[in-house]
């Protein structure tokens, strides 16, 4: 079946919940989102098995012309390659297993309405999202960029009735749009440097002559960077994502840690050509991905809130993956998406399940000893914990491990300090990922329960709609790390590079290629970096499982300032606050009450002022006597009379 | 003496009567004396369309005087049923009393 039916059945269940659904009742709504998306995953996988065994050669399916002029021509196509087909196959998946969790997670509290309007908002995203990796061209791409945008700040508002919800939805759109204009303003680079849009005419040409583009394109890089610096919740611009934990836990798990923040990676992946002629622009992301990551992670060593936490380390994985890209290995960045759309949406989809459990309590501080009552969630938490630090052989130290590697090898032209600087970032984050989950299964799961009695009461097991996906989710946490076995399992044992590299990897003659590294270095990584993961686990194990949080708070006590910073994320909020929304307010305000109300309205209602006294003078004209006005039409009769007869 | 009355003639007279019921339709505060003014002015008029037509040797403008006839005829009884109306009302003809129209 047509590539469409992919993205057209999603968008088939939006319009059918968003105009039936209230009034047709939750099954319904329940039927038709889970349905639509459950079909549009088969039908996926019906296309996605074929081109992995097959030839995988890209194919384009084209529905028409959009816009044609003469100086312009885009396509409505579609475009089925290895990268595309990669994150085809974890978004339908996770998208459905969300789906199904949802049901569980919003049948109770939530009217019709509310909750049609909530599968029909999770409908669309997963539409928008899907022009986003399929479109053939950069316009498309922007259309599901700009869509899943849209989604993500009516999800994150779900709640709207909250006034933190609220806000933080529109934090989310103000934020990304900051990155969306450098976006839009790369996609006019494109066009002026290239005249198309089309993926494969822009990539080819930029291919075919590299000398003359490259000087050009470090700009439009950059432009096209600060898209994805917005999208993918990168520093300067990750204030929104935290704040967006404010929207239904499935939510966070599919478009804030699976999916959508996934899409600047993506993007940056898909100009992988353009961007390694800009050797610059890479150095760029590369320190801007190092630098969120651990920055991001310090944060989450000292937040209490157990969605907050999974969203700094979300930032922080962000980061690793742009780490990648900017190093030159989008492979490894794309593997490193992969496997964090799974267990980031396991930890997240867990969280919602502990948060269910514990009546919508979230800090995690008033948890605890939640192990034995959580049978299903505590084991796929714990699993997927465990993934994200990269223990082997679970997924995440494939992906972290190939990303740390990359790192170590990269030998840019200058500044190749900063290579190894990045790198050692990464390891360090590295560990501090493995204590700050460690700190959090231990304080949520571990330990004496520390919430009130009706809470203890209350705490039970989910149903199964929101276990079962945690159960897949934990199951591919597991096992979807073999798919990028490092090399020094053999020369071909990584099947992602093998499968990318048409797409990802450099063309012949344009950039040197990566450097690879010996087996005994690469073995020296993989145990240095299982190293710092396992000392952070048995830290955040110690420190907070077995001595109850004594040792973090007496370092808490004696640097009081210190643990204030992080604990307060490092005030960036107030920062902002203070650099740009203050001084945007007292703008607004001085254009309001000085240049509005002062000027514009001053002059308005002078001009009524003069037009109301001449009308007060001249009214006593109306004397109401008629023998005036025949007076007056005489005067003038005589005055007429005169100026015709003079010629005046 | 013999021969048309001089055109001159007539319009000293004309401009007389015209300047006669102004006088009248300006000072006057009866109404009907004011009415019988104005159709003193409207005759002036007449007199004057005549007066051209008589010196011109064209029938033109004695048809319009025909014309204005008739509209005075109609005139008069409309203005005549608005001072009936306005007595009615008032129980005043006097102009100076009817100025409800005032700033």
């Amino acid at each position: 079946m047509s590539l469409w039916w992919i993205l057209a059945l999603p968008f088939a269940g939006f319009l059918a919940n968003i105009l039936l659904g209230p009034r047709l009742g939750k099954r319904f709504v329940s039927v038709v989102a889970t349905g639509t998306v459950a079909a549009a995953t088969l039908i996926a996988f019906s296309r996605l098995i074929p081109f992995v065994s097959g030839t995988r050669e890209t194919v384009i399916e084209s529905i028409g012309s959009w816009i044609s002029t003469d100086r312009l021509s885009v396509d409505l196509a579609l475009r089925l390659d290895p990268l595309s087909a990669l994150m085809l196959s974890f978004v339908t998946f996770v998208g459905f297993l969300i789906h199904v969790y949802s049901v569980g997670y919003m049948h109770h509290d939530e009217t019709d309405a509310g909750y049609a309007r909530y599968f029909a908002y999770l409908n669309l995203f997963l539409a928008a999202m899907l022009v986003l990796i399929l479109g053939d061209n950069f316009l498309l791409m922007f259309v599901g960029w700009e869509g899943v945008g849209l989604c993500s700040y009516l999800l994150i508002g779900y709640y709207y009735d909250r006034e933190y919800a609220a806000a933080a939805g529109r934090k989310a759109f103000v934020v990304n749009r900051i990155g969306d204009y450098g976006f839009l303003l790369g996609l006019f680079g494109i066009f002026t440097l290239f005249g198309g849009f089309s993926y494969d005419a822009v990539f080819s040409a930029a291919a075919a002559d590299p000398g003359r583009y490259a000087p050009a394109l470090g700009l439009v890089c950059l432009l096209l960077f600060v898209g994805a610096v917005g999208k993918s919740a990168q520093f300067p611009l990750y204030v929104w994502l935290p704040d967006a934990m404010a929207g239904p836990t499935p939510v966070s798990a599919l478009i804030h840690a699976a999916t959508m923040v996934t899409a600047g990676v993506y993007m940056v992946a898909r100009c992988n050509v353009l961007f390694r002629l800009a050797t610059d622009a890479m150095m760029v992301v590369a320190i801007i991905g190092g630098f969120t990551a651990i920055f991001a992670a310090v944060i989450a060593l000292a937040q209490n809130d157990i969605k907050k936490v999974l969203a700094y380390s979300t930032v922080s994985q962000l980061g690793y993956m742009f780490l990648a890209c900017g190093a030159g290995a989008f492979v490894a960045g794309m593997f490193h998406v992969t496997t964090h759309a799974f267990f980031k949406a396991c930890l997240f989809l867990g969280s919602g399940s502990v948060i269910h459990a514990m009546g919508g309590e979230q800090d995690i501080r008033k948890m605890g000893g939640l192990k034995s009552k959580l049978a299903i969630t505590y084991p796929t938490f714990l699993i997927a914990t465990l993934a994200l630090a990269g223990i082997p052989p679970l997924a995440g130290f494939f992906s972290k491990d190939a990303i740390l590697a990359a790192a170590f090898a990269w030998h840019p032209e200058k500044a190749a300090w900063i290579a190894k600087l990045l790198w050692a970032a990464g390891l360090l984050t590295a560990g501090l990922t493995a204590f700050y989950m460690m700190r959090l299964v231990s304080l949520t799961f571990h330990g004496a329960f520390r919430g009130t009695h009706e809470q203890e009461h209350h705490v039970h097991e989910s149903p199964r709609s929101m276990t079962v996906p945690l159960i897949v989710l934990a199951f591919l946490s597991i096992v979807a790390g073999f798919f990028g076995l490092p090399v020094v399992f053999g020369e071909h044992a990584n099947w992602v590079e093998g499968f990318l590299s048409p797409i990802l990897l450099p063309l012949a003659g344009l950039a040197a290629e990566p450097h690879h590294l010996s087996h005994a270095v690469e073995w020296a990584l993989i145990a240095l970096s299982v190293a710092v993961a396992a000392g952070g686990l048995w830290l955040g194990w110690t420190w907070y499982a077995k001595q109850g949080g004594a040792v973090p708070a007496r370092i808490a006590a004696r640097y009081p300032a210190a643990y204030a910073l992080v604990a307060e994320r490092f005030r960036v909020d107030e920062l902002y606050d203070a650099l740009i929304v203050r001084p945007f307010v007292a703008l607004s305000r001085i254009l309001w009450k000085v240049v509005d109300v002062l000027i514009i309205d001053g002059v308005l209602n002078a001009g009524a002022f003069l037009v109301e006294l001449l009308g007060d003078l001249l009214r006593f004209l109306q004397t109401g006597n008629v023998r005036n006005y025949a007076l007056g039409i005489l005067l003038g009769l005589v005055a007429l009379m005169f100026y015709v007869v003079s010629g005046f | 003496m013999s021969g048309p009355v001089p055109l001159l003639h007539v319009l000293i007279l004309s401009v007389a009567l015209f300047a006669i019921g102004l006088t009248g339709a300006l000072l006057r505060r009866n109404a009907i004396h004011i009415f019988l003014s104005i159709e003193l002015m409207m005759n002036a008029a007449n007199l004057a369309l005549i007066g051209y037509a008589l010196s011109w040797g064209t029938p033109e403008g004695q048809i319009v005087v025909f014309f204005v006839i008739a509209i005075a005829a109609a005139e008069a009884s409309v203005g005549l049923a608005i001072f009936v109306a306005l007595f009615r009302h008032t129980k005043t003809i006097d102009v100076n009393q009817v100025n409800l129209l005032k700033w």
